[in-house]
Order: structure tokens, then sequence, then C-alpha cells
């Protein structure tokens, strides 16, 4: 139960979510043409003649685009129906060349699924919630409207007009902004495992309209407003936010929310009325006649599901249980694809370096990863270039501290040099004095000269006064030049102090 | 010499090949014809360079010994509907009046790849959209034959009404039609030629401005069944730009031909006895039952229990398409634009539209806007749809019995133009026999049967059972050889 609460005049309000997300299919072509979908280029340089509608002209879907739908609503464990159909929503504006877009009203391909997001107390989501996705649909994008480049005219670029879009519609599960920001990340997670999606919020490959309403406790639900095309999760957040409170003002001052379509303007995090319901239109949907249904084959199905790859929940579980990870590095590792990536490529690496299995070496190479190398690339700023970050070196680097031949002050720093030249950890460590000595005559020598020449504190410590010991370990560290290995110190230390 | 325009598809394909005369000659022959009967107005463009390029080509492959295609020399006339590179494609509406693709319709290129070349782009009713080519932006059409006794301009039919008459007329052995809901057939039998409308999804639409796009197939239009299984050869085909394309083999209907018809039966459609139907019509379609029989069928009696709810279900399903795939002509891209000094996008919008549609065309995209609407949606489109089935499974149940039906193409022979517009309604009803088989997606052809006493032709519809064009073209060669239909109308254009 989020505990998130609105505190009214009149009281506490419950905030009640529901996304619908835009992304973006990760395809070279368009959903019902041949033409690219790359962004960034020049204004109507992608427009077949399908795109541009021009008489005469038919969509025929894009064989990739179905399947990476196919592929999304399987990694969401929904429902995949196996007959779908496309139905036309008609209206008329200048970035829709055919006067409607082809879309899926009444029989989606993917119906019910969920997602699971979990517990974290500093965002403020207390324990794990199950959201429940209603279903999964594709349609085509519009084109753009550029209205700054002549002074009394709009210019139209088609470039985006026929992408594929799948939009994901939430259950209204979610309570709190954290929660709404947990679920697009989540969801943004599993799009990027599965490869259906960039994610890319900054370029429009990710959007959310967002649903809001307000109630008090154990009331039905009251009614929602809809705010169009967010595009980042912290502008969702800040939309939620601003449209609960202005609901709860609404209401608590005696008036009503009017059911309708709002604008986040990310300048001032506040929402704007778009159009109420009464200038709705009506879409006039009905089923393609230029598209059969769509029915997928089981050799199809087979083969998306069996392209799968491991997903969010089932790696995190996996880092916990198989390689003894603790939760949180296990989920700090799997949120992103880039972080998982560099992770395990680096697991098998260093586990090859040692000739150990991967759980022997996983808390180490989490560690690193996490919390050693971020923290010394961050530091050395812009005199380490992360491109020296190999795997091979860094590996090399936790190889050498696994075999006690570097102390992890010793990892830091031929880290740092590594970063800073490029040259590689083994050399590094040679040539710069920075490994530590683990032979035990050496130590063993140092030890005795020390206890020696320190009897009456040998003494004392003899006598129970257990605090010396750092002393004698301290002076050994001393004598080695900080190289020795603390381990053989401690245990020398210990075996002959008795 | 003979008259070269005396002669359909077969006769110029293999005088071609046989080197009686020249692709070019026959070009010329019907470049100078089509010239010549501007009064028909038939054509809205005429394009003989492209006739004569095309014939040109036949020749020099003829004469290196090269192959030559099925329609090898056979200029042809191509309705306004389809896209032809270069070549204005119009739809016979304002809205599209100066539009030049830049792209060729699947339909016309195989023509090309098949040795035709194009005489023109014929008259249509705007946006296919009427039954008496009355609908054109750029003028009626007027049909080569007259009434006995009369010099009444009469309707060559619609929507293929510039096909029909250039047929009819020999200013063209042959011509591409679409049929919606009778589009190829009525006319056809208002001119007394040939038309044949395939399974839906045989002829690509890739290229054919689209009217309804669950309905609409391509089509021939010739003087004989030979010549219409001859050129829907040539058209039809697999495409993978259109979805709704059969991907099936074509067979080749023209070496299958055969009007032994023993083995065979023929059903008649009971429900198809209706009022307002001509004396003559009936009387030709018993005519019909009676050559077929003699043609070795036997001739069954049949129900199409929901043929009385086709119509009104037609005039709802393809409203409501057209209105939605008429959207796309909104003055934005190509094609008319009206943009009043000051106004916004909603007003450009409805000035292009109210400029650039004829009225049929917008009665159709409101009758279709309404029925697709909220509220009214169930009631009519859905309701619609059912019907839709229920006549496909008449259609099936029916077949089960029969393997072939016989009915009259229409309720009427042609008529004066001018003479049926005072209700819409009262148009919509000449495709009353042919509607059934176009919401069934089934092929139908009409052939023509006789001439009624007012000396106009009467056509005879056969409909098939799915992707059997072979038994259609069949029936009618039976229904063409005993039919003996010479009639042609005298020149007066």
């Amino acid at each position: 139960m989020s505990n998130y609460r609105i505190q009214g005049t009149t009281g506490e309000w419950e905030v009640v979510i529901g996304l619908e997300v835009h992304a973006q299919v990760t395809s070279n072509a368009k959903l019902f043409s041949g033409a690219a979908t790359a962004f960034g280029a020049e204004p109507n340089a992608q427009v077949s003649l399908v795109d541009a509608a021009m008489p005469g002209m038919l969509p025929v879907p894009n064989r990739e685009c179905i399947r990476q739908a196919v592929r999304t609503g399987m990694a969401i464990e929904a429902q995949i129906n196996a007959w779908s159909r496309f139905d036309r929503k008609n209206y008329f504006y200048a970035d829709l060349p055919q006067g409607y877009q082809i879309s899926q009203l009444y029989h989606p391909i993917v119906g019910e699924g969920s997602l699971l997001i979990e517990a974290d107390e500093k965002a403020g989501i207390a324990e794990d919630k199950v959201i429940g996705i209603e279903r999964i649909h594709v349609e085509q994008d519009a084109g753009k409207l550029m209205h700054d480049q002549h002074p009394t005219m709009s210019y139209v670029d088609l470039n985006r007009s026929g992408v594929a879009l799948m939009e994901i519609v939430s259950r209204p599960d979610m309570r709190s902004p954290a929660e709404a920001g947990a679920y697009l990340r989540k969801l943004r997670a599993i799009l990027r495992y599965v490869g259906s999606c960039d994610g890319n919020m900054e370029e429009g490959s990710m959007r959310a309209d967002v649903n809001v309403s307000v109630r008090k406790a154990g009331e039905p639900f009251g009614t929602r407003t809809e705010t169009k095309n967010v595009n980042s999760v912290r502008f969702v957040m800040q939309a939620i936010e601003h449209e609960a409170m202005r609901q709860v003002d609404v209401l608590e001052s005696g008036g009503k929310i009017v059911q309708e379509t709002r604008l986040f303007d990310p300048g001032t995090g506040t929402t704007r009325t778009m159009r109420s319901k009464e200038d709705a239109h009506d879409y006039r949907y009905f089923p393609d006649p230029d598209l059969l249904p769509l029915v997928l084959e089981d050799d199809f199905l087979a083969e998306c599901r069996a392209s799968l790859p491991e997903l969010p929940d089932a790696k995190r579980k996996r880092y916990v249980e198989v390689l003894g990870l603790t939760p949180y590095n296990a989920r700090e590792l799997t949120a992103e694809v880039e972080t998982f990536a560099r992770f395990e490529t680096l697991l098998s690496e260093t586990a090859k370096a040692t000739g150990k299995g991967d759980a022997d070496v996983a808390t180490q190479v989490a560690n690193w990863s996490l919390s050693v190398a971020p923290g010394v690339l961050k530091a050395l700023g812009d005199e380490g270039d992360p491109a020296n970050a190999t795997a091979a070196a860094q590996a090399s680097i936790l190889a050498m501290a696994d075999k006690a031949e570097i102390s992890g002050g010793q990892a830091k720093e031929i880290f740092e040099i590594v970063l800073k030249t490029g040259r590689d950890p083994a050399e590094i460590a040679e040539a710069e004095g920075l490994k530590q000595v683990s032979d035990t005559g050496a130590i063993e020598a140092a030890v005795d000269a020390i206890i020696a020449a320190n009897a009456d504190k040998v003494e004392q410590y003899r006598a129970g006064k257990e605090a010396l010991f750092g002393f004698f370990v301290g002076q050994t560290m001393k004598a080695m030049q900080g190289k020795a290995n603390p381990q053989l110190v401690n245990q020398l230390l210990k075996g002959k102090l008795g | 010499m003979t008259d070269l325009t005396s002669l359909g598809v077969k006769d110029i394909r293999d005088g071609v090949a046989k080197g009686d005369f020249t692709a070019r000659e026959v070009a010329t022959s019907f470049n100078a014809a089509v010239a010549e009967a501007a009064h028909l107005n038939a054509f809205i463009v005429t394009t003989p360079d492209h006739a004569l390029a095309a014939a040109d080509k036949v020749d020099a492959a003829r004469a290196a010994g090269e192959a030559l295609g099925r329609m090898a020399g056979v200029p042809i006339g191509m309705k306004d509907l389809f896209a032809t590179n270069g070549v204005q494609t119009t739809a016979a509406s304002h809205i599209l009046e100066g539009f030049t693709p830049r792209y060729e319709s699947t339909v016309s290129q195989k023509l090309w790849d098949a040795g035709a070349g194009m005489l023109g782009k014929l008259n249509l009713d705007q946006f296919a959209m009427g039954s008496s080519n009355e609908t054109s932006f750029f003028g009626n059409v007027t049909s080569p034959w007259k009434k006995a006794g009369s010099n009444a301009a009469m309707s060559p039919g619609g929507s293929s009404g510039g096909s029909s008459a250039a047929v009819a007329a020999r200013i063209a052995p042959a011509a591409t039609g679409t049929d919606t809901g009778g589009s190829i057939r009525q006319p056809a039998a208002f001119t007394g030629i040939c038309g044949i409308k395939p399974t839906y999804g045989r002829c690509s639409r890739w290229g054919i401005v689209a009217f309804a796009s669950s309905l609409d197939q391509a089509g021939p239009m010739a003087r004989s069944v030979e010549d219409c299984a001859i050129m829907l050869g040539a058209m039809a085909g697999f495409d993978p730009k259109d979805a709704t394309s059969l991907q099936m083999d074509v067979p080749d209907w023209e070496a299958a031909l055969n009007s032994d018809l023993r083995g065979k039966k023929v059903g008649i459609p009971r429900e198809y006895r209706m009022e307002g139907t001509d004396q003559a019509i009936l009387e030709s379609w018993e005519q019909g039952k009676a050559w077929l029989r003699d043609a070795g069928a036997e001739i069954v009696d049949v129900s199409l229990p929901h043929t009385k709810y086709a119509l009104p279900a037609y005039y709802i399903v393809a409203p409501a398409e057209a209105s939605s795939n008429l959207a796309r002509y909104d003055g934005v891209r190509y094609g008319l634009r009206d943009l009043p000094e000051g106004v916004g996008l909603q007003d450009m919008y409805a000035a292009t539209r109210a400029a650039g549609f004829g009225d049929e065309v917008k009665r159709r995209i409101l009758i279709g806007t309404y029925v697709l609407s909220a509220g009214f949606y169930d009631a009519y489109y859905t309701q619609a749809q059912k019907v839709r089935a229920l006549v496909a499974r008449d259609f099936a149940l029916a077949f089960e019995q029969c393997d072939v039906i016989l009915a009259p193409t229409t309720p009427t022979a042609s008529f004066p133009l001018g003479s049926m517009n005072e209700d819409p309604l009262t148009m919509y009803l000449n495709d009353v026999f042919a509607v059934p088989a176009s919401l069934a997606g089934l092929p139908a052809m009409s052939v023509p049967a006789t001439i009624n006493a007012d000396g106009l032709p009467l056509g005879l519809q056969l409909v098939g059972k799915p992707f059997d064009e072979q038994g259609v073209l069949n029936a009618g060669l039976a229904i063409q050889q005993r039919a003996g239909f010479t009639a042609k109308p005298e020149k007066w254009w």
C-alpha cells in the first residue's frame, strides 16, 4: 500500500494513476511501409508513397514490428492474441496524411499482462507491487508540424508518419508519483532488455499519457484527466503531483473535475487544458478494410518466445540466488541494459582471469562495478579516458587483487593509471612497484624485528591489551612500506604474538 | 485490309503475332478512332504516344524473334482510377485534376509488361461512385447506343462508363474497369459487351484510387468472353504490396476455356425475381437458362434469402469505407487546394473538399461518416457487416447445390442521361443484382444476351464460386456462342 496522500483542507486524498506509454518499435522500417525510421533525418527524407497517403497506396504490415510487439507482450507475461485486427481512427490533421491513424481498438495484439515494481525505501515505495497492464496494441505515429518556419504558414515533416508505436496501457493501479516513476523505469528497462524500443525519451521514442484522478479513501474512482505526451520520468512525476493537487483544490472548493485532455508544461511543471470532452473527436473507428486480420502462427510465436533474453526480474533473482549478490547490488546492476552487460562481461573475464567460478568472484566484481570503478572515474574527471577501462584491463586488476598480489588501494591506483594512459595493469603493477609483498619470509623477518624491538608492548598485549594488535600491524606495514599483504601480516602476527 | 478497329484482343494479338498487320498499324487505327469520338466523352485524356510506343516495342520484339506477351500489340483504354506514371490520374474528380503520379498501378504495369499500350485515361463516375457516368467532373459519358426512334443521349452505365462506351463504340478493343458494387458488370450490360469482376484479391488494388477497399476489384471489359479471359490473365496475380491480394497462382483461363457444361449445375436464385424488373430482362433470363441447358448444364433452383438486404448493406459498408478512404484528399500534399485568404487549416479542408468533390461523392462521404459515428455504428455498420456475412453464407450454401449462378445483370436496360437523377435511390437500385456478388467477393461476369424492343442491349450475369473464374468464363462462353450477339451501335459520333 502506498501511503502517499495529498493533504487537503477536508482530509487526505488518494491519487489514482494509469499510464498509456507510447513506445517506438525498434525497426529499420515503418509499420506499413518500407520507409526508414532513423531519428534526425532531414525533414521529409524518410517518406514513402504510402506514408504520404498518395492515391491508391496501400499499407502492408511490417513483420518485424509485429514481432517486437509480441516479444514485448511475452516479456510482461501477457496474453498474446493470435488473432488481432487493425482499425482506423479517423480525424483530420495536417500531420496525418491518410486522414486516419491505423491502430488497434477492438482487438489488440497483446492482452492482459503485468509488471513488478520493487520496494525502494529511498523512493518511498514500501513494498513490491504488481502493476496490471491492460493491453498493448500497435499503431502508426503521425508526422510533425513546424510552425516556426514561415510567418503565416505551417510546414509538415512526415518522417515520423507511419513509424510503428506500441501503446502500452496500464491499469489504474499506481497510487503515487514514485510508483508511476518506478513503473516507467521498469517498463523502459524491459523494453530495452527485449530490444523492442530504445527507450530514448528525449528523442521521443517513449512518451506517456498520464491519467490521474483523486478520491477519498474507500470511495470509487474519481473523474480522471489525461495529460498528453509527457516525455520524461521526472516530468511524469511532476505532472501527477501537480494534477492531483489541482484536482484536490478544485474538489475542495466545491468544483467538479471535467474529463478532459491536458498538456504538461515542463517550464512550469504544471498542466493546462488542451480540449474538453465536449470538443472530443468522434474517431469513427472501424476495421481497416485494406488489411486482413493479423493471424500469428505457432512457429512465429515460438520464435518470438525463444528469442527473448533473460528479463530484469529473472536476472535480479539469479544475481541474488546464484551469484550471491546483495539484493541492493542485484537491483542496481539489473536496472539498465548497459549496466548488466558491462557487469556480466567483466564477471566472465574476471572468472577466466582468476580461474574461479562466477559466483566466487561476483561480489568482488559487483563492488568494483558499482562503487570502486565509478569512484575512481569520477575522481579523475576529465583526466581519465573511460575508453581505457576495458573489461580485460579491469579483470586483470581484479584478478591481481583476488590473488592478493595487490591491495585494494593498489587496485585503485593501478586503475587510475590505466584510465589516464591505457597501459597494461600487470605492467603498471610491476613498473610502479604497486604490488604487495606476499613473501612470508620477508614479512616474518619484519614481524620478528618489531616483536624484538617492542618487548614491552608484546608483554602488555599478551596480558590482555588486545587493542595493541593494531599497533603491531601498523609497525609491520610501515616496515614493509605499506606493500605487505595485510592478511599475511595479521596471520603472522597472531601466530607470533600467541 | 480489315478495319483493325473491328478486332478484339485475341484477333489483334494473334494477327500481330502472325504478321497480318503491325502493332503500330493497330495503335494508329485506334488512336484515330479515339480522336474521332470526342462526342462520346469517353476519355479524360488521350495518350496516343503511349499506345504507339508500346506498339513499336512489340513490333521490334517480334522482328527480333522474341516471345510476345499475352496482350502484345493490343492498345487499351485505362479507367482513370488507375495511377499511371506521368499521366494525369483524376478519378474523374476536380480534387485530383492535374494530379500526375510518379508511380504505376500494379494492374496497369502488368498490362504494359504483357505488351499492351494505352490509348488514354477513360472517364468514369467520380471516384467510381455512380451507375450512369453522370457524376464525373469532366462531364457525362454518352453511350454509343441510341434508343430506337430517339436521339436522346443514353447512359453507358457506371462507374466504368468510359470503358463500356469506348469498347462498345470500337474505339478501344478492351478497357480496364473496376467493380465495387457492379461498376464493371452494369456498364457492360448497358452497352452489349462482356466484363468480369474476378474474385476479390485476384487483381492487386495497389495504385487504384480507392473507393471501398473491401469491395474494389479491377477487371477487364471487352467484346468477347475469350478477350476477357486473356486480359484478366494479364491483370491478375499476387502482389506483396496489397495485403488483401490472393496468394494463389493465376490459372491459364484462356487455355482452359470450354463451353461444354455437361455435368455442371446452374443455379437460378428465386429471390432475383424482383418487382420492377423489365419483362424483357426476365425473358432473356429464361432464354439464358435454355442456352445453358443446351450446353449440357442442369438447371436447379437455389435460394439466396438475404438478397433484399444486400443493397442496403452495401450502401452502408461502401460509403463507410469511402468516407475514410477519401479523407486523404485534403489539399495538404497534392491535388486541389482551396486556401481562402487568412483562414486556418480547418477552413482550408472545408473549402478544398467543398470545391473538389461532386455532389454524389459528398453524399456518400456524409452517409459513411454518419454510419460510423458514435451511437450509430452498431445500428448501421455492425449490422451491415452481419448482413454481408449472411449474404456470403447464402452463396456458400447455394454453391453446395450448383456450380455457377445465372441471373440478370441489371433490372433495366440503359436509360437516357438525366432521366434518373431525381432520387438517388432509384439509381442505386440499378445495381440490385450486381451488389450481392460484390459483398461476397465472388467472381461475376456480364455477357450480352439480346437486344430489347428499344434496340438496347441486355446482359446476363454469371456468378461463380470463390476463385472459380474459369467456371464463370465457361458458362459465359456457352451463352456467347448461343446468343449470337452481333448487334453494335450505329456510328453517330
